[in-house]
């Protein structure tokens, strides 16, 4: 890389990278639902006009959209977060019985560290399990090269193949030297009952093929280009001291950590080549495989009769770092017992320290912006001492004080469904009490079968579908429900009332969250007693999607009349800063949305103020 | 000391990403190999934003390891406070003094630290505290105060400022160029000075 002339390269995300491999490779149609850390491919591959882009309702459609497309003879890719593959799940098992015609690809971003994810799963198993090939790029220039070269080893394989990036190559930027776009041969599609209708009388037949698929694809990895022995020439000729087995992030740790020694560095994360791991082994004294999470590698390695120094000394739990990685290895060879102590946040090196410690900073959690609807939806929530089961979106912060008003979060869609089951479960009086929050893309996304479940079952069941229009955590991408596509054109708007009508509910009403009144009722209505469910749309535009038509007015405060209450202060929005016991506005922060003054009983906060000359504190 | 590894400390919103764009762009014209890493998602809505940038021949790992940064450039000083166990010993720190009240701070719950400058002081080879709100609302954008601090950076790089500029200007929106370099040079002279 040094060589060449970097300057020539496009600094890229990981994220745009694998687009700008999809695209190359010739890919017909790209699918997803948004989720950090995989957001940006689909973004990025919106801006390349060849491609069909869509944000799919879930990643169970996204997968059967591109099942759909490579069997239709385009080169498809499907791209998600790492539980999104749980989602995915049920056709990618079976898919994988039926092989592919045009390449088909499964995008799986993982999370370790659990910078913005309810779990930190490691889908490096997901390979094993479906008996699919998993790639694993180690930076932007890998992503796009193994991008193109999946589609390649799809085909040849018939097998759909999995590439697993993490968030520090989803995330990352490094050059890469980009291509062209090639046209793949043409893949006209061809009606085979047998491979393509999944009947229990053919799927037995494709069983052994794919057994013998993945046989195949492990003699495949002992000479592929996706793998590499790196021995550099401090390291000697002979035998080395020590060996390390590694890819993906982990591989970027271990070379700076270990700059002379030999690396097998895995690109197939799976399945492994056991031959020339073996040979590799032969040539180190001690051999250690470094990956982040699971023992994944290390296990297989077992497998394969390998002795590899592996999660005894090296965290399952977290991100690794070139120091984590090469203080564990230090101690270990030092004869130190460290197990797996060693966690990730311990500082590599120890900052130096003053005789006495200050004290340590308050923390910074995010937050609900200033102006969020989802805030006065939480005050109602938390005003009438509601059991609230949650889900994943913006409003999963609500979680967290001075809101404090989730019980529950799981993943997506998971509200309704464990509404339901408090319901049935719990003594009269606490299951009155008990309501379900779910935001516009989750309900779209996973929502709508536990409400049909709750008429269904005629299971009383309230629940506040919080309708910001958007799906905002991710960064506001477009939903079937929002009015906009991928490419920002405009589309059909799915009715969410009309459709909650039709699951057979027991009565939806649309308020705006704003009017506290209309809500409060709202909700005290939807916890009646009844048969089934009563829903709730709190419809307000998240206020991001509002930047800049704002009326440039703000809240000010009376001083005379506060009460130094705290009600307003309660409701954890950054634009109120407390001042001795009092409020005070942050007039940089306050879009003026009136929530605090709403809840002020004496008052004292009233909005549609001019905004004062100098903004005040804040930024 | 030559700044290879720049801790980028920001409170979400601030525009701590595009200062990282920023500085990865500047190395990558300079002719050298460049990683950089973010986390995005939960951690900016209001929270706390950290990323890194590295250059060198070859860079392998596009993290920071803690004890081992050149250079921390902060948008907030809770933030670069926050950020000092990244930095090296005799590292630099530039930061701007504004002050963004976190959630237990907002809530009474906690002080808003008032010793922070004396321990940016304290753990730093050399700590500038830069007054980028009022700077950058002197101009006439409060939101530019990132780029005055990357001015105040700058001086601290062996960069052309006409470099600077170049990846500035391709950095920002069109109509904010402008902008953006007064912001530059205003920052740049508060580092040189």
């Amino acid at each position: 890389m040094p060589e060449s002339t970097p300057a020539s390269k496009a600094l890229l995300y990981g994220n745009e990278a694998i687009a700008r491999g999809g695209w190359e490779a010739g890919v017909t149609v790209a699918t997803g639902y948004p989720g950090t850390p995989s957001t940006e491919i689909i973004e990025s591959m919106a801006g390349y006009d060849e491609v069909y882009v869509e944000w799919s309702p879930n990643e169970k459609v996204a997968l059967e959209v591109a099942i759909g497309a490579s069997l239709g003879g385009g080169r498809a890719m499907a791209c998600m977060k790492h539980v999104g593959v749980n989602v995915a799940a049920d056709p990618l098992l079976t898919a994988a019985y039926m092989g592919v015609n045009a390449g088909l690809v499964v995008v799986s971003a993982d999370d370790p560290g659990m910078h913005s994810s309810q779990n930190e799963q490691d889908n490096r198993w997901y390979g094993k399990f479906a008996r699919l090939p998993v790639l694993e790029p180690a930076d932007s220039q890998e992503a796009k090269d193994f991008t193109v070269m999946a589609f390649a080893l799809s085909e040849e394989f018939d097998t759909p193949v999995i590439l697993r990036s993490t968030t520090r190559i989803s995330h990352a930027r490094s050059p890469v030297e980009t291509g062209e776009r090639a046209e793949p041969p043409a893949r006209p599609y061809r009606k085979d009952p047998l491979k393509n209708v999944m009947l229990p009388g053919h799927a037995r037949l494709r069983k052994p093929v794919i057994v013998n698929r993945i046989r195949y694809l492990e003699r495949y990895a002992e000479t592929c280009p996706f793998n590499r022995v790196e021995w550099p020439a401090g390291s000697g000729r002979g035998v080395a001291r020590r060996g390390f087995v590694t890819g993906g992030i982990a591989y970027q740790y271990v070379r700076e950590a270990f700059p002379e020694a030999p690396v097998f560095k895995l690109g197939l994360a799976y399945p492994l080549p056991p031959a020339a791991l073996a040979h590799f082994a032969s040539r180190v004294e001690r051999l250690y495989v470094v990956e982040e999470l699971d023992a994944f590698w290390e296990t297989e390695m077992r497998m394969a009769g390998l002795e590899p120094v592996g999660k005894e000394i090296f965290p399952a739990a977290g991100e690794l770092s070139a120091a984590i990685v090469g203080r564990a290895v230090e101690r270990f060879e030092a004869g130190v017992s460290e197990a797996t102590a060693a966690g990730p946040d311990e500082p590599a090196v120890p900052a130096e320290r003053p005789e006495t410690p200050p004290p340590p900073l308050p923390t910074r959690p995010p937050v609900l912006c200033p102006g969020c609807p989802h805030r006065a939806v939480f005050h109602i929530l938390r005003k009438l001492r509601l059991t609230v089961t949650g889900d994943i979106g913006c409003y999963t912060l609500g979680a967290l004080p001075p809101l404090n008003s989730l019980d529950t979060c799981t993943c997506m869609g998971a509200s309704i469904g464990q509404a339901i089951g408090m319901r049935r479960a719990m003594p009269p009086g606490d299951a009155a009490k008990v309501i379900a929050v779910i935001g516009d893309s989750t309900f779209v996304h996973s929502g709508i079968t536990p409400l049909i479940d709750a008429a269904y079952n005629r299971t009383p069941t309230a629940v506040v579908i919080m309708d910001n229009g958007t799906t905002a955590m991710t960064g506001h991408q477009g939903h079937p429900a929002s009015g906009w596509d991928a490419r920002g054109r405009e589309s059909p708007r799915l009715q969410i009332e009309r459709l909650v009508e039709a699951c057979g509910t027991r009565s939806v009403e649309v308020v705006d969250p704003f009017d506290l009144q209309a809500l409060e009722a709202a909700v005290r209505k939807a916890l009646e007693p009844g048969d089934g469910p009563a829903v709730v749309v709190a419809r307000h535009p998240c206020v991001l999607l509002k930047r800049g038509r704002g009326t440039g007015l703000v809240v000010a405060l009376d001083e005379e009349l506060c009460t130094e209450c705290g009600a307003c202060l309660r409701l954890g929005c950054p634009a109120l800063a407390r001042s001795g016991r009092k409020p005070e506005v942050q007039a940089s922060l306050c879009v003026d949305c009136g929530l605090c003054a709403a809840v002020c009983p004496v008052g004292a906060l009233s909005g549609g103020s001019p905004r004062p000359e100098s903004g005040g504190g804040g930024r | 000391m030559r700044l290879e590894n720049i801790v980028v400390a920001s409170v979400g919103g601030q525009g701590g990403l595009l200062a990282t764009r920023v500085l990865a762009a500047l190395f990558l014209a300079g002719g050298e190999d460049v990683k950089t890493s973010e986390v995005h998602g939960m951690a900016q809505r209001g929270g706390t934003v950290l990323s890194f940038v590295r250059r060198g021949r070859r860079v392998f790992s596009p993290v920071i390891d803690q004890g081992t940064a050149d250079a921390i450039l902060g948008l907030e000083v809770l933030e670069a406070a926050r950020a000092l166990p990244y930095l090296s010993a005799g590292g630099v720190v530039v930061t701007s003094t504004q002050r963004i009240a976190p959630v237990p701070v907002a809530l009474g719950q906690e002080p808003y630290p008032q010793d922070l400058d004396a321990r940016l002081r304290r753990a730093a080879g050399r700590a500038i505290l830069v007054p980028a709100g009022e700077v950058a609302a002197k101009i006439g954008n409060s939101r530019v105060a990132n780029v005055v601090c990357l001015g105040t950076l700058s001086a601290f790089t062996e960069h052309d400022p006409r470099l600077w500029e170049a990846v500035i200007s391709g950095a920002v929106p069109p109509r904010t160029v402008e902008l953006n370099l007064r912001a530059f040079y205003a920052g740049r002279e508060l580092g040189t000075s």
